[in-house]
């Protein structure tokens, strides 16, 4: 966290000056791991391990949190007669379809009585009860198989359990925070599925110094999440309509709602989106335009598209602030992908690898593209920064906060807000005479954002009233409470209603810390209802009153009949703590007064997940699909429903499914330097930055270095069946090797930041990696893959191309 | 009491707190950015994170990084591996009696109202006197300008009542800025706190009054020797004894002239 997000570690650094323990995990001892009490250096790829035997140890030693795992959680509820775990089924859950490689849910399900309620065992003692199939499926996860698929000693495993343990209940919360590196596993779902499980068993959420905090990778990708740029999702979280199943509106709804909880009013979200995106065109009687909606038919995720690239079906690529050339696993796939386009644009700050590529690839020096066979026609567009444009940005705990222009962008630098208000008007200019219907969806937009100054640049706080929403007399609404699914409301995004509240830009509120309660609700704004935590309910106990006046947060006060508290309660504000629901109550009204998880339809958080995950209800431990170890814990060596692509140009190290033949012996892993972001297209074309990390290198272990004649200050070419990269040599202490499966095992670290443009140049470390993918969210698995190291640097040209073969060969795999 | 303290009451300076540095290098950069230095070391030092390498004419602020593997006989016992990272964003420490400022024949170092330590560019005429009085090997002679270059706590802000870019940078207040003897107070306090927390290896850099330099206007809390940071445990004024070797200078002169007297005198014996 302090390496790839200093500004936000002063917290942490603040939370330790008063007492907190920091706990770092990571294969690699960083900036964080400088100032923790505990640094664990684990094995890339095995943090399932590592966090099912903290579950295992809770559960063990009976250290959760009683009354709050029975009234919050599932815990209680009974998993289906027809549910087998891994434990009976060599590592799979039932219902797999080996055939389609995929589960059939409906075993997993939990019991319900005649009114759909959970069925529950408040005692926790019946051997069906969701805490005793937990204990059973986590009985292997030992402290001495963490150790030995881990490289963790028992000793330290038991530390960092123990202090998790100590340091929670009713007086003490603890947090979890992870760089998104955590997810870019096959399994990354179910890693981040695993923290939850331990901070649901421990009592730390909805409760103050609790949580578990995903550290975004860039500025307002939380942001770009809650309104997204992400192929299945509309705003607010809401599915995108998917070909045939979501003909209209009511079979949206019907197939995608839940009936009880806060998603009992999705009608209400998508009528008020529709109608602010195609206004008064959008009427009951069409339906609210809800026909102009896209439709998704399958996976359109950013590596399918580029399949999509390389099999000549996808003709087009618009890439905005992203470098895919270097940021992407295995750049060279994306850039021969990009190849195969007939058009590509890209709008950056700076001339990226991705837009060079047709001349400057590592490909054209390899003789694998020729610029003069390259047909796609390329478009640069200058962007501005985010100091030459107003707008907000959202981050990790859902703080949405305003931004002013500083300075106009110079030249030709635009926003991205002037682009798409450009790009759409002229669009729907040259459609203005169509009669065709399947030009209405753009025709019957709104498009009426405010222009001004000479740039013609849209009023972006008009785009912030328009997502916060309005009522049929213009009113700026208070809150998603308000919003109806009779078209008389008009919101572009359910979960930010209430962020132009009062017709003030609430996201501008700059009220300093010192001047306000320690919650500080007076700067900027959270979605939702300027709740700065989620499911706060569960800060009090089931008769409201809070758990112990230490973490006293939001609690009922009987007198006035209202949640009251530190922070706006994620709550019905007059719901009684004793309320249950009527049989046949629908919506929030289905939610009882002691059940916190209101976006969940049994208002409870999940310890097992019944449906919805793809690779299973519980969290299991698979090797990664390129692994030097077999599975220690199941039979099956990687997770079957991993999403893969077995093709040219993306080829395994090793044959699938079983541990490495030896040719790629080293676990490579890829990682964030504080001195440059993500791809570089910020940090390596400027000169201040990059002296602080002028080329790209790689670090290894005294012992490693020793093993493979690497010299500190030197050259090393590292080797993946993808391809081979050079890096200068950082020999360090700082990534030790570990002891796994009775053998010194090595890992390669790798900063992911380098490129062949700008100050600061080097080889791209996502070269090496492949695609494979988490099959619920479709990340890829840049974590954790194999390698073999070499001294000195890497053949040049079509001898490049031959190592490369060469090392495969030598695994018995072909091309 | 110095000279310095009883002419400016209002001295300010730095406390660099480096249990509380993460490396960020934010220092480094926003010095760059505010006083407008070149970046000019654009090689891989293979030094651990560090590849500014050390204070010179444009670089001001300097992050050391310092990685230690404490006892490597033991590590793993208590199932760590015993590795240490020490990080400290050093800076020209501004001196009480600072022999840079004795040494300028030109005046082109002064001492400002803030008792700090700076060199007026359109005055300086690059003799580098001053590159070699320094004790900590602080100012240097800019290749481009031909001038002394160092630190000048930011003066133009100063001026203007803003904290200098580095300690407004600083995301951990590891740098901390403010009236001298507040921050001495302040240091002193979270000493006693680290020896409370069983960091018993705590101590202050530059905060000694009767130091060799009369104690700096830019001072540290270290975790470890100076020697270890790169600075040196024992400084002083390269002037301080100027006074005592002109004594001395002038006694070996009328010794000399009295020894060659003599000779002469004895020659013509």
């Amino acid at each position: 966290m302090a390496e790839c997000h200093p500004v936000g570690f002063q917290w942490v650094m603040e939370a330790k000056e008063r007492g907190a323990v920091v706990i770092h995990v990571d294969p690699r001892f960083t900036r964080t791991s400088a100032v923790a009490d505990i640094h664990v250096p684990i094995r890339a790829g095995t943090d399932i391990v590592f966090l099912g035997g903290i579950v295992r140890h809770i559960l063990e030693t009976e250290r959760y949190f009683q009354d709050y795992v029975v009234a919050y959680t599932n815990a209680a509820a009974m998993v289906s007669e027809d549910f087998r775990d891994t434990e009976d089924l060599d590592g799979l859950f039932s219902g797999w379809d080996e055939e389609a490689r995929t589960y059939d849910q409906s075993s997993w399900r939990l019991d319900r009585d005649g009114d759909g309620r959970l069925v529950l065992d408040p005692s926790l003692q019946h051997p069906r009860c969701v805490l005793q199939v937990l204990r059973r499926h986590f009985a292997r996860y030992t402290p001495e198989v963490v150790e030995d698929a881990c490289g963790v000693p028992r000793a330290l495993f038991l530390r960092v359990a123990d202090a998790l343990c100590d340091n929670s209940g009713r007086e003490r919360t603890s947090a979890f925070c992870y760089a998104v590196g955590w997810t870019q596993h096959s399994t990354g779902v179910q890693y981040i599925r695993t923290a939850a499980i331990i901070q649901q068993l421990l009592g730390n959420i909805g409760r103050p110094g609790g949580g578990i905090m995903a550290l975004r990778g860039h500025a307002s990708i939380q942001g770009s999440t809650d309104i997204p740029t992400l192929f299945n999702l509309l705003p607010g979280y809401l599915p995108m309509p998917r070909a045939g199943a979501d003909a209209d509106l009511d079979s949206y709804i019907t197939n995608n709602a839940t009936p009880t909880g806060q998603w009992g009013n999705m009608r209400s979200y998508v009528v008020s989106l529709l109608r602010a995106w195609w206004g008064d065109a959008a009427t009951a009687d069409n339906d609210f335009c809800f026909g102009h909606l896209p439709r998704i038919d399958d996976d359109h995720s950013t590596y399918a598209t580029t399949m999509g690239m390389l099999d000549g079906e996808v003709k087009g690529f618009l890439v905005v602030g992203e470098n895919p050339a270097v940021g992407s696993a295995n750049g060279r796939m994306h850039r021969l992908a990009m190849a195969n386009l007939d058009w590509l644009v890209v709008r950056d700050l700076a001339m990226i690898e991705t837009a060079t590529f047709w001349k400057d690839s590592p490909e054209i020096e390899t003789g694998e593209l020729r610029t003069e066979d390259i047909a796609t026609e390329v478009f640069f567009l200058p962007a501005a920064a985010h100091t030459e444009k107003d707008g907000s940005f959202t981050n990790t705990q859902r703080l949405l906060q305003w931004r002013h222009k500083a300075t106009e962008p110079v030249g030709d630098c635009r926003s991205e807000l002037w682009f798409y208000h450009h790009l759409g008007r002229i669009i729907r200019e040259k459609l203005r005479d169509s009669s065709l219907p399947r030009d209405r969806a753009v025709l019957d937009l709104r498009w009426d954002h405010p222009e001004s100054g000479p740039r013609r640049e849209p009023d972006a706080e008009a785009v912030l009233r328009e997502v916060s929403g309005w009522d049929a007399a213009g009113a700026q609404l208070s809150s998603f409470d308000e919003l109806r699914d009779d078209g008389s409301t008009a919101c572009g995004c359910w979960i930010y209603c209430g962020c132009f509240a009062g017709g003030v830009n609430q996201t501008a509120r700059r009220t300093p810390g010192s001047s306000q309660s320690w919650v500080a609700p007076e700067w900027g704004w959270a979605w939702p209802a300027n709740r700065r935590m989620l499911y706060n309910r569960a800060s009090a106990d089931p008769q409201g009153q809070p758990w112990s006046q230490r973490k006293a947060y939001v609690w009922w006060d009987a007198t006035t009949g209202t949640w009251t508290g530190h922070d706006v309660p994620d709550f019905a504000r007059g719901k009684l703590p004793d309320y249950v629901a009527p049989a046949g109550a629908r919506g929030p009204e289905a939610i009882g007064g002691a059940e916190p998880f209101v976006m969940q339809g049994d208002g409870r958080a999940q310890l097992f997940v019944a449906s919805g995950l793809v690779d299973g209800p519980l969290p299991v431990h698979y090797e990664a699909d390129e692994s030097p170890f077999a599975n220690a814990l199941y039979p099956r060596q990687s997770s079957p429903a991993r999403q893969t692509f077995r093709r040219r140009h993306n080829e395994p190290n090793q044959a699938p499914d079983e541990p490495d033949g030896g040719a790629f012996p080293y676990v490579v892993t890829t990682y964030r330097l504080t001195e440059h972001h993500t791809a570089g297209g910020m940090s390596r074309f400027l000169r201040r930055l990059s002296e602080l990390q002028p080329e790209m290198f790689c670090e290894v272990s005294p012992a490693l270095a020793a093993e493979r004649g690497l010299h500190n200050g030197g050259w090393a070419t590292i080797v993946t069946a993808r391809s081979a990269i050079e890096a200068r040599v950082l020999v360090t202490d700082r990534i030790p090797p570990l002891r796994v499966q009775g053998r010194i095992m090595h890992q390669v670290g790798l900063p992911y930041h380098w490129g062949g443009r700008g100050v600061s140049t080097g080889d791209a470390a996502n070269d090496l990696v492949g695609v494979v993918l988490d099959p619920n969210v479709h990340i890829q698995e840049s974590k954790t893959a194999t390698c073999d190291i070499r001294p000195g640097r890497r053949p040049r040209g079509t001898a490049l191309t031959a190592m490369v073969d060469e090392h495969r060969r030598s695994q018995g795999m072909r091309r | 009491m110095s000279a310095i303290e009883s002419r400016a009451p209002s001295r300010v300076g730095f406390f660099t707190d480096t249990t509380l540095c993460i490396g960020c290098k934010a220092c480094e950069v926003a010095c760059k950015e505010w006083n407008e230095l070149p970046a000019t070391d654009m090689e891989f030092t293979a030094t651990s994170y560090d590849n500014t390498a050390a204070l010179g004419a444009t670089t001001w602020r300097h992050v050391a990084f310092i990685e230690q593997r404490r006892d490597p006989t033991t590590a793993g016992a208590d199932g760590t591996h015993g590795m240490r990272w020490l990080m400290s964003s050093d800076v020209c420490k501004h001196c009480s009696n600072a022999a840079c400022l004795d040494v300028c024949p030109t005046g082109a170092l002064f001492r400002t109202e803030f008792g700090t330590v700076v060199v007026q560019q359109d005055i300086c005429n690059g003799c580098g006197y001053c590159v070699s009085a320094c004790p900590f090997g602080v100012i240097d002679r800019r290749l481009d300008t031909g001038t002394a270059a160092k630190c000048t706590m930011c003066y133009d802000r100063l001026r203007a009542d803003a904290q200098p870019a580095c300690a407004t940078a600083c995301p951990t207040r590891s740098i901390q800025f403010g009236p001298l003897d507040e921050l001495r107070r302040h240091a002193a306090e979270r000493v006693e706190q680290l020896h409370g927390r069983g960091v018993s290896e705590a101590r202050l850099y530059g905060a000694d009054e009767d130091d060799g330099i009369g104690g700096a206007g830019a001072f540290f809390l270290l975790l470890d020797e100076p020697e270890v940071y790169g600075l040196p445990p024992d400084p002083a004024a390269t002037t301080r004894d100027l006074g005592a070797m002109w004594k001395a200078a002038a006694l070996a002169a009328g010794a000399l002239v009295a020894g060659v007297a003599a000779a002469f005198a004895g020659g013509r014996r």
